[in-house]
């Protein structure tokens, strides 16, 4: 068996990748289905109803798909560098964490300027808590992986010890959590019905940005080079180690951000479980986008259908709602796969 | 401070080291020999909640302990077999891969575990390995109690790392392994398939790994719950790293770190000790072993074949 690269991709076959792999997920998660005694055909209806089917659900799954937007495009600038930035977790906590500090009476300002304030001090302390693994990286060559990792677990704690003691919120009923945003710096919603805050728009805006900032600027075109070949790209003149903390730091910023919206967009006040695992699925959103920023939309959106879709499914036809991480996980695999074959032709010999 | 001495002396404390040391010796043995091979396996986290999760099962749907054990042993070589297809044998992102197989890992346990188990607001126990004390050994003061009177999954840990020496430092197949993992062109020519060798090695690794996971709900708690791992899987990555890739200083470096847990918790019983909130000290594992990467960074001699995908008859 050979494997051997195509000369030409046609832009037909690089979106068909991620449709591929989608498929392929779906038919092997059916095989959960079943076992779970489950028609599969109807189940599957469900979760799309459950995502898509009322005007309820496509605001869920779209105020859902905000942190995914986010996270998805950090992890997508990250990794086109090879930075392999699993930390997004911990810096959107980062961002969270900032924008309460800022956020919940220290400073006022008018509306107009309080939230693009909070999303400011949200991205930087993103993109902060990364300087310290992406120096190790650049210095002295530690694996940014494990470093970017094992900061997520230190950030949780942290955000432990500062909602259940300094900055708890006396009238929170005993219940541990920050004080709340002020009004000044809430995140308006778009709607008069469902939770579909303007965070939206602003990751929908970061999405053309990171585009745009990748496509047609000097850094868009040395975060690729430096991703593709990096002795080439040092070749050439780059200087690799402040493209990668530039890098680094566009990526922390972006999962910052993440953590601002979720604190000043939806829910209005810190908790412990802000996020359920959005850092770790971003990773997944982004592979499914293939790291092109524009496509990080389309995949946030899917993926939080299918976490939105699950609910409900889960309701009608009594599977585990964890089917959806299956889901997630395993099309980072079949992702994998895809992006492979519509790059590579297999010849069997 | 006194009191911070007295816990280091004390048989409870090094007793409770050995016992956090298991799942470490485990995951980080596991690692190792992936990453020998050549083989970056970043699904360690997903495969120890495999094993955790199958080897209890098996148990509570009325197996026995140790076919449990080696029940565990077969799913986690599963997943490094499913591993190695993408990255062995497809040469796929070792990143990417060892993430995908994490995620897809521990999803996968929870939906088989609430599948099974879908009423079970309490987390349902089995019955653990006990202790047993080697009659002789175990009444010597200090060590006796530490070493000697461990569940038989500590001993198997234990016991391990010589074996896993032996295995890849006096053996033709551990030669191969390491060369495999150093300069894979010339394991070919001595006419060895260098795929079949990383495979597996990251079949035998991840297996491994998964003992390591299955230690935790079998030997040291006797209930699966969920995050049980707690990022244990990523910190043998970095010890791995800390051991420059040698299983002798792989004890070292996890009986150091285990030991640092065990002082942890008692050093929060210390009077005093609460000023500083419980949560810091939750930390220090974390933030020691990106200390103890730190350390070794200077001086990491990695395998040279690591993260470098072989395709046959590809000159270097």
């Amino acid at each position: 068996m050979q494997i051997v690269p195509r000369t030409h991709i046609s832009p037909v076959r690089a979106t068909l990748a991620p449709v591929t792999a989608v498929l392929a997920t779906m038919l092997i998660c059916s095989a959960l289905i079943i076992w779970a005694g489950a028609p599969v055909l109807s189940s599957w209806l469900f979760m799309l109803k459950g995502a898509l089917g009322s005007r309820f659900a496509l605001t869920e799954t779209l105020t859902r798909s905000v942190p995914l937007i986010f996270t998805g495009l950090a992890v997508a600038i990250a990794f086109r560098s090879k930075f392999y930035n699993i930390g997004a977790e911990g810096q959107l906590y980062c961002g969270a964490l900032a924008a309460t500090y800022f956020g919940t009476g220290l400073i006022t300002l008018p509306p107009i300027l309080m939230v693009p304030f909070l999303m400011l001090v949200g991205a930087i302390a993103g993109g902060a808590i990364l300087i310290v693994p992406v120096v190790l990286k650049t210095h002295l060559k530690v694996d940014e992986v494990v470093t970017t990792l094992l900061l997520n677990f230190v950030i949780l704690l942290l955000v432990s010890y500062l909602i259940e003691g300094p900055w708890r919120d006396p009238m929170a009923l005993g219940w541990p959590q920050a004080a709340s945003i002020i009004d000044e710096g809430v995140i308006p919603t778009m709607l008069s019905k469902g939770r579909l805050h303007y965070g939206f728009v602003f990751a929908v805006i970061a999405a053309v940005l990171v585009w745009a900032l990748v496509r047609f600027t000097v850094w868009g075109f040395e975060i690729k080079a430096v991703g593709l070949n990096v002795s080439a790209a040092a070749f050439a003149g780059i200087n690799i180690n402040a493209t990668i903390v530039r890098t680094a730091l566009i990526s922390g910023g972006l999962a910052g951000l993440a953590g601002v919206s979720e604190v000043a967009g939806l829910k209005g006040y810190l908790t412990l479980d802000l996020s359920p695992g959005f850092g770790y699925t971003g990773i997944a959103v982004a592979m499914l986008a293939q790291l092109h920023p524009l496509a990080v939309i389309p995949a946030a959106l899917f993926l939080s259908g299918v976490y939105v879709g699950s609910d409900a499914m889960s309701r009608a036809v009594n599977i585990p709602t964890y089917i959806a991480d299956v889901i997630v996980g395993m099309s980072v695999l079949a992702i994998l796969v895809s992006v492979m074959l519509s790059k590579f032709r297999i010849t069997w010999r | 401070m006194l009191d911070l001495l007295e816990i280091v002396v004390s048989t409870g404390f090094w007793a409770a080291t050995i016992r956090i040391v298991s799942p470490l010796i485990f995951g980080t043995l596991g690692e190792l020999i992936c990453e020998r091979a050549g083989v970056l396996n970043l699904g360690i986290e997903g495969i120890m909640t495999v094993g955790a999760m199958a080897g209890w099962m098996w148990v509570y749907q009325g197996g026995d302990l140790w076919t449990g054990v080696l029940f565990a042993a077969l799913v986690g070589a599963l997943f490094g077999f499913l591993h190695a297809v993408f990255t062995v044998f497809l040469g796929l992102s070792q990143h990417v891969t060892g993430i995908g197989i994490t995620l897809f890992g521990s999803s996968l346990s929870y939906f088989v575990y609430r599948m099974l188990l879908p009423s079970a607001t309490t987390p349902p126990k089995i019955v653990p390995f006990q202790t047993y004390r080697i009659p002789f050994l175990s009444d010597i003061p200090l060590v006796g109690e530490a070493l000697f009177s461990q569940t038989p999954l500590t001993y198997l840990a234990l016991l391990s790392v010589p074996a896993v020496w032996y295995v890849l430092y006096r053996t033709p197949l551990g030669l191969a392994v390491r060369m495999a993992g150093e300069n894979p062109v010339a394991v070919e020519a001595q006419g060895i398939n260098v795929l079949a060798v990383r495979t597996g090695a990251v079949m035998a690794g991840s297996a491994m790994m998964a003992v390591g996971g299955a230690f935790i709900t079998m030997s040291a708690f006797d209930a699966f719950f969920f995050g049980m791992i707690n990022g244990r899987g990523w910190i043998c990555v970095a010890l791995v790293i800390f051991a420059s890739w040698r299983p002798g200083k792989a004890l070292l470096g996890a009986i150091l770190f285990a030991g640092l847990e065990a002082f942890q918790v008692r050093a929060q019983q210390v009077a005093g000790a609460a000023i500083i909130p419980y949560q810091f000290y939750l930390m220090l594992p974390y933030i020691l072993s990106i200390v103890a990467m730190i350390f070794m960074a200077r001086k990491a001699k990695y395998p040279h074949a690591l993260l470098v995908p072989f395709r046959r008859g590809e000159r270097v």
